[in-house]
């Protein structure tokens, strides 16, 4: 039932974060629901205190001293719901992504089809695979056995098999895992989700059940050409939750409060980007982008339809000391704003890691930063665009295509110097095409949205209409085959007042075109020489009504994707010439 | 603002929980002295598992290979040993392959673990033993100075402290290290090249200790049988002076290095510590602090890296660095007296 104002409650939305935890209040302010304010503190899950409730309760207090609000009563629990003197809170929702990443091991039948669809399930939580057990395996039944037992996951996915189809090699498969988990200690044992053929739920329970916690799911590839994860996830979170509460003190507790309904970080933003996929109807889709000290996190959905993943490998925090291991430095030098030795940024990276809450306070180290953000949104989009062709989004050359809007959050971006500098790690970082509104998730708000849709979708509509992200402008980003320097896009803005101006776009440049913040205008697209910028093919243009956003409308037209200039030197010039034409 | 902690103390108590991953066996008792290298329980840690197709072996059906089972499940088996037949003219039978224990017997497949080579849990610290924990280990408590460190390469050892370093921001050459350091703990300054490290193998060290290593050596500083503790973090920094002045006050004191590798979830650490004795019950350090004025705090990242300061005051909101970041941050005098505007991110309490 949707909640009217009339019926309003106030809302905590608490997220544990690897690093931070933030308590967020929202509440009806003048008849509307806003986001009031937020308490930080750092997350308290890693040893000495190994409880989050520490790093919550510190939140509380910051919240408390901000606001004027007690949320804390005198027996030192949540005051839940909230008293007439104003005390309290009325609905509390909460996130995690705090703690070391679910270790996974994905088995199915086919290495390309099951075996995938485990993995990409995986993915859409803070998790590691870190094995992949397919029919083609040409190990021994042994061998695989002492791999799990070696590999001494957390969870075991298992799949395979369409409904109705493959059994006997299903059953095959899970007698080697089944026996793996007989013979580790019973305390070591992993949770097993089933999410194969559905005809074999009984057998499965007979094999399993004595071996380990059996979660069952929808088959997550019904069919050979057809993956369907989506149902899968929720039983996915519901292990999450239970692992969680299990590898840290006080998850249980927040769990509660929440009324059972705790939620991965990622999958809280998954389903803020659908909802919000169904509220504007583009086609373009809505796509998140969180790059946290966990994870980076990227989430896409098409009218409702999610695609999501969590790259674990990708994070600026602990998991900085294997990065190397996934990525090659010069991913990360060529990058550089600075003349900077490699040897001081692969020195820099393994301290980082070491000291994960730390923030850059130099020049050279933000440098370093930023360019880790680039070389981890770089590679995760690779994935990701695959990922997005196999879900069959439209997908232009393996490049991201355009969304609206783009979302991002993260540190990174939200603690950059100036927009200009956030922007541009996302541009260099993602590439996007076409026609993309940018928006800052500057509050941490995007989990807490996500959450909390499910239960009071007014409270987010309002927020967000009431300026919760920061709009940081329309990305207009045209391609094609031409020179450097060639004519590819003729603009004319018409303005409210009346004025027009008119701008005509090269291959290669970065430009800025003013447009005062909530201020609209009709931008008139005519792209030249056959170039494309996502109106209907090449060589189409038309008009949009654009909104402006803190930077105004942004000309990408550097060509997709970058050529980065191989002589250091001349890269860094170009970098600073980029980081000039977006006024910083 | 909750703040890190780091402990380098000349004299304290230390209590340190040593635990197996898995059950196993415990070896010592509550009231027992132990060293840091003493082994005080061990565990089969992933042991190998092999299967063994005895239908297929003898060349009979499932069930008919179960009536020639000469094994029960629980058994401990000798390599050799009848596990099945025999069968036929020939009187076939099965025997195995390897030492172990039968864990599965029927369906005609016998499942052996095999018996391999026992993890070690070595105390770590020397001490006494205060509390024992039923099949995973012990508690074990002692006094001295400690230094905790950021990288450990998983060693654990027991020297004499030799101080090789003339200043906090020495580095370690080959021209340092000679043989009669054999045996010995060396407080060796920065690790940037891979020559010292090679030469300190070939003269036996029982320990480096060093300021910063370049992240380049971790690979090979990571294969070396003696244990290596990091006190700052990587490329060339200098040790922070409260641990070089405990250090090389020590100099050829016994001490014990356990070099495990830092893991912040579960708070294990490397750790430096030169048992002494004391007169009576010290109380444990603290584990965790909030920020304060007056506090002694580490600078953990650049600007001023490794430098040792007072915490003067927490400023108002959150002021501008040199970047142009924008976080939370305290006035912090450094020794040279020099006052400078840190990220409190930036900074660890010293206890």
């Amino acid at each position: 039932m949707p909640t009217s104002v009339v019926t309003a409650e106030s809302v905590l939305a608490i997220d544990v974060g690897a690093i931070h935890t933030r308590v967020i209040l929202f509440d009806v302010v003048e008849g509307n629901y806003r986001y009031l304010a937020s308490g930080t503190s750092n997350t308290t899950a890693n040893a000495p205190y190994s409880d989050i409730s520490e790093g919550i309760r510190q939140a509380l207090d910051r919240l408390s001293s901000i606001t004027g609000r007690t949320f804390i009563g005198e027996d030192e629990r949540l005051i839940v719901p909230s008293r007439s003197d104003g005390s309290g809170i009325d609905t509390v929702v909460a996130t995690i992504s705090a703690g070391p990443p679910l270790r996974i091991i994905a088995v199915g039948l086919l290495d390309d089809v099951s075996v995938e669809s485990a993995v990409n399930l995986a993915n859409t939580t803070y998790a590691m695979v870190v094995e992949r057990i397919g029919l083609n395996d040409r190990r021994r039944i042994d061998e695989r056995i002492n791999t799990v037992m070696r590999l001494n996951p957390d969870l075991l996915i298992l799949t395979g098999g369409t409904d109705g189809g493959a059994s006997h090699s299903v059953m095959k498969m899970v007698e080697a895992v089944g026996l793996a988990c007989f013979l580790l200690p019973e305390d070591n044992r992993p949770e097993i989700l089933y999410a194969g053929n559905q005809a074999l739920r009984a057998q499965i329970k007979s094999a399993l059940g004595m071996v380990g916690n059996v979660h069952f799911a929808a088959n997550i590839r019904p069919s050979l050409d057809l993956e369907d994860i989506d149902i899968a996830q929720g039983t996915l979170v519901e292990v999450f939750r239970r692992l969680r509460a299990r590898q840290i003190p006080g998850v249980y507790e927040l769990d509660s409060w929440s009324k059972g309904n705790l939620l991965p970080t990622s999958m809280a933003v998954g389903r803020l980007v659908r909802a919000l996929s169904k509220i504007y109807g583009s086609s373009k889709g809505v796509l998140a982008v969180d790059l946290g000290a966990s994870a980076t996190s990227l989430i896409a959905a098409y009218a409702g339809n999610l695609i999501s993943a969590v790259y674990s490998k990708y994070g600026l925090g602990t998991c900085l000391g294997s990065f190397l291991d996934h990525a090659s430095l010069d991913d990360v030098t060529r990058w550089l704003r600075l003349d900077i030795p490699h040897g001081y940024v692969r020195n820099y990276i393994n301290h980082k890691a070491v000291y994960p809450n730390s923030v850059p306070a130099t020049i050279e180290d933000l440098d370093i930063e930023q360019a880790l953000a680039r070389a981890m949104l770089r590679l995760a989009m690779q994935k990701f665009s695959a990922n997005l062709r196999s879900r069959g989004a439209e997908n232009y050359l393996g490049m991201l295509p355009s969304f609206e809007p783009l979302m991002v959050s993260g540190s990174v971006f939200t603690q950059a110097p100036s927009y200009s500098q956030a922007l541009l790690m996302l541009l260099d970082g993602l590439q996007p095409l076409g026609v993309t509104t940018v928006v800052l998730d500057k509050n941490h708000l995007m989990p807490a949205f996500g959450a909390v849709a499910g239960i009071n979708p007014l409270l987010v509509v309002q927020s967000i209409d009431f300026g919760a992200f920061v709009n940081l402008g329309v990305v207009i980003s045209p391609i094609g085959n031409t020179r450097y320097g060639t004519s590819i896009l003729r603009i004319r803005v018409q303005y409210e007042n009346g004025s027009e101006s008119k701008y005509e776009i090269k291959h290669g440049a970065l430009e800025l075109i003013p447009l005062n913040q909530g201020e609209a205008a009709q931008v008139f697209l005519q792209p030249l020489h056959g170039c494309d910028i996502g109106m209907g093919g090449a060589g189409r243009g038309g008009r949009i009504r654009i909104v402006g956003g803190a930077m105004g409308i942004i000309i990408d037209a550097r060509g997709r994707p970058l050529q980065l200039p191989n002589d250091p030197a001349r890269r860094r010039e170009v970098f600073h010439r980029w980081l000039k034409a977006l006024h910083n | 603002m909750l703040a890190s902690v780091t402990h380098i103390l000349p004299l304290t108590s230390i209590r340190r929980e040593r635990l197996l991953p898995v059950s196993g066996k415990v070896f010592v008792r509550k009231g027992q002295k132990v060293n840091a290298t003493d082994v005080i329980a061990e565990a089969e840690i992933n042991p190998e598992h092999v299967l063994l197709d005895v239908g297929r072996g003898l060349g009979l059906s499932m069930e008919q290979a179960d009536r020639y089972l000469q094994c029960k499940v629980g058994m401990e088996i000798t390599a050799g040993d009848v596990l099945a037949g025999p069968v036929g003219f020939t009187k076939r039978v099965i025997r195995s392959p390897y030492d172990g224990r039968v864990m599965i017997a029927g369906d005609g497949q016998i499942m052996l673990r095999l018996h391999s080579r026992v993890t070690s849990l070595k105390a770590g610290i020397p001490g006494m033993v205060t509390d024992l924990i039923d099949d995973r280990g012990a508690i074990i408590t002692t006094s001295g100075a400690l230094i905790q460190g950021v990288w450990g390469n998983g060693g654990v050892d027991i020297g004499l402290l030799n101080v090789m370093i003339k200043s906090p921001d020495d580095v370690l050459t080959v021209d340092h290290l000679n043989p009669s350091l054999r045996g010995s703990i060396l407080l060796a300054g920065s690790c940037l090249l891979e020559e010292p490290l090679k030469m300190a193998t070939e003269y036996s060290l029982r320990g480096l200790i060093l300021s910063s290593i370049d992240a380049t050596l971790l690979p090979l500083a990571k294969k070396l049988k003696f244990p290596v503790v990091v006190v700052e973090g990587f490329g060339k920094l200098a040790m922070n002076t409260a641990a070089y002045k405990l250090l090389t006050t020590n100099d050829q004191r016994e001490t014990t290095l356990n070099a495990e590798p830092l893991d912040r979830f579960v708070g294990r650490r490397p750790e430096i510590i030169i048992p002494l004795p004391t007169s009576g019950d010290l109380p444990l350090p603290p584990e965790v602090a909030e920020f304060k004025p007056g506090q002694q705090v580490r600078v953990v990242r650049a600007p001023n890296i490794g430098r040792i300061g007072k915490l003067i005051q927490i400023k108002p909101g959150t002021p501008v660095l040199v970047n142009g970041v924008q976080v939370e941050a305290g006035d912090v005098r450094l020794e040279n007296g020099e006052m400078v505007v840190l990220p409190l991110a930036n900074l660890e309490v010293l206890i």
